[in-house]
């Protein structure tokens, strides 16, 4: 392969690899504005603390001597598990008392809330930068793939794509699922016909901080250190990724995601590596300008 | 009362196992260690179940008796009471004074207060009146400080041009910024407005021969009388007296502007914007309007910044910023100058007065955004909606 091609491809696979971890969170985002129409601001802030709890137990695990995968395995779930928690009781104490209040209070709320997890991540744990167990290391070399995929970003790829196929099914074909959409179309009705609209509003939550916090544990991996600060500029980046694809739609949040990792790594790989995220915001912005309610997103016309 | 208890304890059971990872345990996988910390968990269960029990208290009692945060009273009593004319004047008085009587560090906050009064009025006009949610206004902040900063040192214009100049050219930047985002709504321009100041100071952190990227630009001249020297002490008071000014001019702008032809229509804007078209309003240019006015305050406020600090760089003009500004419009009562005022000195003066709780501060700041929202969703001082009556006409009926 001549060099500018795999040159190419692995910007294009890097790219992927951003594109898929935007994703991931931009689907939590979408998730509680389809249903709540409400920016969750802190999202960024479950996401970092998912990366937080992921860091304190692969280090738990890894002094037990545990085996890299089932480390790998394990942080993840405990990362889940303490994130979806998070994402439930934020939405209890910070969202819930408001949902008959004017449309910026819980905007306000979010940011107060974010402003208290960062607080609460630099007195707990520390506000410098952790090193975070580089699990992908022992992975073996892809032979000739290796001039242009790295062996982590294959397991980032192939995680991701699982993981959306997952909640592409839980939300076309199970019950919850159903519940979740009938919601986000019209919550009067669907309380109406016996949905639980308080349960199925917690369980978007506690599923979209749990997805966030698969996308902190694998790319807090591939970089290998973490700070308090990590939240603020994926959260912003994953939330563009959910306007961009169209806010509210759960295909669009992913193809969203995805356009967002390729134009930048594209910007950087080929304009200059200083203004990428300058690209990532333009493109937003020229899509908003041309095609207002994003990607896929459905175009409401508003009635009187 | 046995079962409030027993709730309590449990959401305290609740925090104690959210927090157990990060609060409980601190490993470091480099040197193999692992400590187990118990008291610190013990303090989270502690404060949870008796904050948890606090609050279902209060929630808890008949309607009647829940006088507790309807204590600042009824509002427009408060507003009344703020804006009659005796008030108005004492406190004229007491700002004019407090500079002479106190030390520089107070007056340096004072400053910083009152800068964010004008910013919070200046953001009251896009989102508080004309229903605009911004969330890129540090951008128009820094296009002014950075106006004034690069005019002054490479054009060596003084600080009384670069003033108004550096106002239109941000005022001129709103419209720029407006024209193609009209369309959008909501939540949209929110991000659009978002990715905005995020795109100017990433501009200004990487264009380096221009604006000197992330060390940005320093020594930058204090504003002077002509003829006139002052000493280091007389230049504070100077750049309190100068930005109580722009203050005042703030609040008389927005005060004339509440009951204009201008002002209505804003507010149209922000109740029903195809109600407001169908009333033969005009959208685009009302829009713009609201953006390039707001925009302008930003600008002239970004040329004191820069001349009240002598030094800029891209950190001060972050997205928590622009959440700030938004939080004082909020947190005030959208669209309701005193509101403004009230909770620009409370957001300013409460983390400086809050510095004996040292690294907690922020912490309690964050936690008093969230319920001040969850009690007071509307705001400290609720805007009245304007209220026309026709008068009845004499005669049979």
């Amino acid at each position: 392969m001549p060099e500018w091609a795999s040159y190419l491809v692995e910007i294009f696979f890097s790219g992927l690899t951003r594109g898929s971890i935007y994703a991931l969170i931009a689907l939590g985002y979408t998730m509680v504005y389809g249903i709540l129409g409400l920016i969750n601001f802190a999202h960024g802030e479950v996401y970092m603390i998912g990366a937080f709890v992921g860091l304190i137990f692969a280090s738990l695990f890894s002094i037990m001597g545990l085996p890299i995968w089932a480390i790998f395995v394990l942080a993840m779930l405990a990362a889940m598990v303490w994130s979806g928690a998070y994402g439930y009781t934020i939405e209890q104490v910070a969202y819930k008392p408001l949902r008959k209040a004017p449309r910026l209070a819980p905007l306000i709320s979010a940011i107060g809330m974010s402003i208290f997890l960062r607080e609460y991540v630099i007195l707990a744990q520390s506000a410098d930068f952790r090193a975070f167990p580089a699990m992908f290391e022992s992975l073996p070399d892809l032979g000739d793939f290796g001039d242009f995929l790295q062996p982590s970003e294959l397991v980032i790829i192939t995680t991701v794509f699982v993981v959306l196929a997952g909640l592409f099914y839980l939300i076309k074909f199970t019950k919850t699922g159903r519940a979740m959409r009938a919601i986000a179309q019209d919550r009067e009705m669907a309380m109406l016909l016996g949905v639980d609209a308080d349960k199925v509003i917690s369980m978007t939550f506690i599923l979209g901080s749990a997805l966030a916090a698969i996308g902190a544990v694998l790319i807090s991996t591939q970089m290998g250190q973490i700070n308090y600060n990590i939240g603020f500029i994926v959260g912003i980046k994953a939330f563009t990724a959910a306007v961009l694809g169209g806010i509210g739609s759960i295909g669009g949040a992913a193809l969203g995601g995805l356009v967002l990792g390729l134009t930048e790594a594209f910007a950087a790989g080929y304009l200059s590596s200083d203004y990428e995220d300058v690209f990532a915001f333009m493109v937003l912005v020229l899509i908003l300008i041309f095609k207002p309610s994003g990607l896929l997103g459905k175009h409401h016309v508003e009635k009187v | 009362m046995k079962t409030l208890w027993l709730r309590s304890a449990m959401i305290g059971l609740w925090f104690a196992f959210l927090t157990l990872p990060l609060v409980g345990f601190r490993t470091d996988f480099l040197e193999k260690t692992f400590e187990f910390r118990p008291w610190p968990l013990l303090g989270v269960f502690a404060v949870t179940s008796l904050f948890a029990f606090g609050w279902s208290f209060i929630s808890s009692r008949p309607a009647e008796e829940k006088g507790l945060f309807e204590a600042f009273g009824p509002v427009s009593g408060v507003q009344q009471r703020l804006t009659s004319k005796p008030t108005l004047l004492v406190l004229l008085a007491l700002m004019l004074v407090l500079p002479l009587v106190t030390s520089g560090y107070q007056t340096g906050i004072l400053i910083t207060a009152l800068t964010y009064i004008v910013l919070g009025l200046g953001l009251n006009i896009v989102v508080g009146v004309a229903g605009l949610l911004d969330l890129g206004y540090v951008a128009f902040y820094a296009v002014g400080a950075y106006s004034y900063g690069l005019l002054s040192q490479q054009f060596d214009l003084g600080f009384w041009v670069v003033l108004p100049v550096a106002g239109v050219l941000a005022a001129l930047l709103g419209i720029l910024l407006g024209i193609p985002v009209l369309r959008l709504r909501g939540d949209y321009l929110a991000i659009v407005t978002l990715g905005f100041g995020e795109i100017i100071r990433l501009v200004l952190e990487n264009w380096g021969e221009v604006t000197g990227g992330p060390s940005g630009i320093s020594g930058i001249e204090k504003p002077s009388i002509p003829g006139v020297t002052l000493d280091f002490q007389q230049q504070n008071q100077f750049l309190y007296y100068l930005i109580l000014g722009l203050a005042f001019l703030a609040i008389w702008v927005n005060h004339r502007l509440q009951n204009s032809r201008l002002g209505r229509s804003w507010l149209a804007l922000r109740e029903d914007e195809i109600a407001a078209e169908a009333m033969g309003i005009n959208l685009t240019q009302t829009k713009l309007k609201a953006f390039a006015l707001g925009a302008f305050w930003a600008g002239v406020v970004g040329v004191f910044f820069a001349a009240k600090s002598s030094f800029i760089n891209p950190a001060s003009f972050t997205f928590h910023e622009s959440a700030i500004i938004l939080s004082i419009v909020v947190l005030g009562g959208m669209g309701s100058i005193v509101g403004v005022v009230i909770a620009a000195v409370l957001l300013i003066l409460l983390p400086e007065y809050l510095r004996f709780l040292q690294e907690y501060r922020m912490l309690i700041f964050g936690a008093v955004m969230v319920l001040m929202m969850v009690f007071r969703p509307e705001g400290l001082i609720k805007n009245p909606r304007p209220l026309y009556r026709i008068p009845k006409k004499d005669g049979p009926s």
